[in-house]
């Protein structure tokens, strides 16, 4: 025993009955991006017992500049992102048990990784994602905390089953379009308060001093230097179909959910097969060499450019096709190659 | 016009006369937004019928996906 923890443990609100409490603790983070490297980190860092996160993209030069937990390696050799989350989490703290998955997130998979798990920490680009860990989070009585941010702004909140209106209950519709990563860029000070604020409301609950929670939805820009917090209890809406008495859980719907993603700041779709597969990228390698591009490859995904487009092929099926934000596009290329 | 918008005292234009008015000044009309008039959480129905008054404490959030 040294004392990793020793100054952690002088906070009195966390104390060593606290550092004892998240030694039990499983957090689940969806997303290695930057909002998931940042809160990872921490935790990680503050001595959890479990930490899962899954990711479904790879490490690119454009990352660099925020995502924390990356290097110029990994962006070179193009390493999934939960790949290398998990290298560099196990150098930061080998004592904390880290289970990564190369995985695009939808509802079968939510439902096998929220088992044990004390929390789930949002770090994801997309209000379609954000529903289905909503209604999960409902559905297995598990506190989640949503956070995004674009740009220099920032929002942030803390959602209790049971207590506290939920992202159903707060958004009446689902936001589409708006300013991403893509158009209004983001600058890592912004991910960094984001990441503050959802990590200090993870430590109040894991350490269990839910008193200190803190009940409102805060926003911030912080090249404007605005700041705004908002108590939303009163939006709690009893007939709720995700948090109400009589839930349904809409977003969990295999029709409520999406099959192509356009990616937060990278000019790329996503397209992804009905079910999972295990593609033979040797084969696809092959077929490909006839089609006069570019390939590149390594044991985790193949990489295939032509004319202004690259489509990076993963093991399960998923493609990124880049050099595109219109999804009718990517789906025809997706079909153009892959068959 | 002068409220106070999230804090910070902001003289409007007299053309801003409702909560509705207000989001499209801010240019928030086609985001999710949450508006916070006085203290009280107003519903997306009575943006359009809320006026505003000199004083009046507003503190709106929208809503972003990036991460």
């Amino acid at each position: 025993m040294n004392d990793r923890y020793s100054r952690q443990e002088l906070f009195a609100p966390i104390g060593s009955q606290g550092q004892t409490k998240l030694r039990k603790k499983h957090v689940l983070v969806i997303g290695a991006g930057a909002l998931g490297t940042g809160s990872a980190e921490v935790l990680v860092r503050a001595g959890i017992g479990k930490l899962t996160i899954v990711d479904r993209d790879y490490v690119e030069w454009s990352n660099l500049q925020r995502q924390q937990l990356y290097t110029e390696r990994d962006a070179n050799l193009r390493i999934p992102k939960a790949v290398a989350t998990k290298e560099r989490l196990t150098l930061i703290n080998s004592k904390v048990d880290i289970e990564s998955h190369v995985m695009d997130v939808s509802v079968e998979e939510m439902e096998q990784l929220v088992k044990d798990v004390d929390l789930i920490m949002d770090a994801t680009d997309n209000f379609d994602i954000r529903m289905i860990i909503n209604d999960i989070s409902q559905k297995y009585q598990i506190p989640w905390i949503y956070g995004a941010c674009v740009g220099s702004y920032g929002i942030t909140c803390t959602v209790l089953p049971g207590e506290t209106p939920c992202l159903n209950c707060l958004l009446e519709t689902v936001p589409m379009g708006g300013v991403t990563c893509d158009t209004a860029g983001i600058i890592s000070p912004a991910v960094q308060m984001v990441v503050s604020y959802q990590t200090t409301e993870a430590l109040k609950l894991l350490v269990e001093d839910y008193h200190a929670l803190r009940k409102k939805l805060i926003s911030f820009d912080l090249w404007k230097n605005h700041f705004a917090a908002i108590n939303v209890e009163q939006m709690k809406n009893v007939s709720c179909l995700s948090c109400g008495p009589n839930p349904t859980y809409p977003y969990l719907a295999f029709s409520n959910q999406t099959k192509t993603a356009v990616l937060c700041g990278r000019n790329t779709v996503q397209v992804r097969p009905s079910k999972p597969m295990d593609r033979n990228l040797e084969s696809l390698a092959k077929i490909l060499s006839g089609q006069g591009g570019k390939i590149s490859q390594n044991p985790y995904l193949l990489s295939f450019s032509i004319g202004n487009h690259r489509l990076v092929i993963f093991k399960d099926g998923r493609v990124l096709i880049h050099g595109t934000k219109d999804i009718a596009e990517a789906k025809t290329l997706y079909h153009r190659y892959m068959g | 016009m002068e409220l106070v918008i999230n804090g910070d005292k902001v003289e409007v234009p007299n053309s801003v006369e409702t909560i509705a008015h207000l989001l499209h000044h801010f240019e928030l009309q086609q985001k999710v937004v949450i508006v916070e008039w006085n203290a009280k959480i107003l519903e997306k129905g009575l943006h359009q019928e809320t006026k505003l008054c000199n004083g009046d404490k507003v503190e709106l959030v929208h809503f972003v996906g990036g991460g």
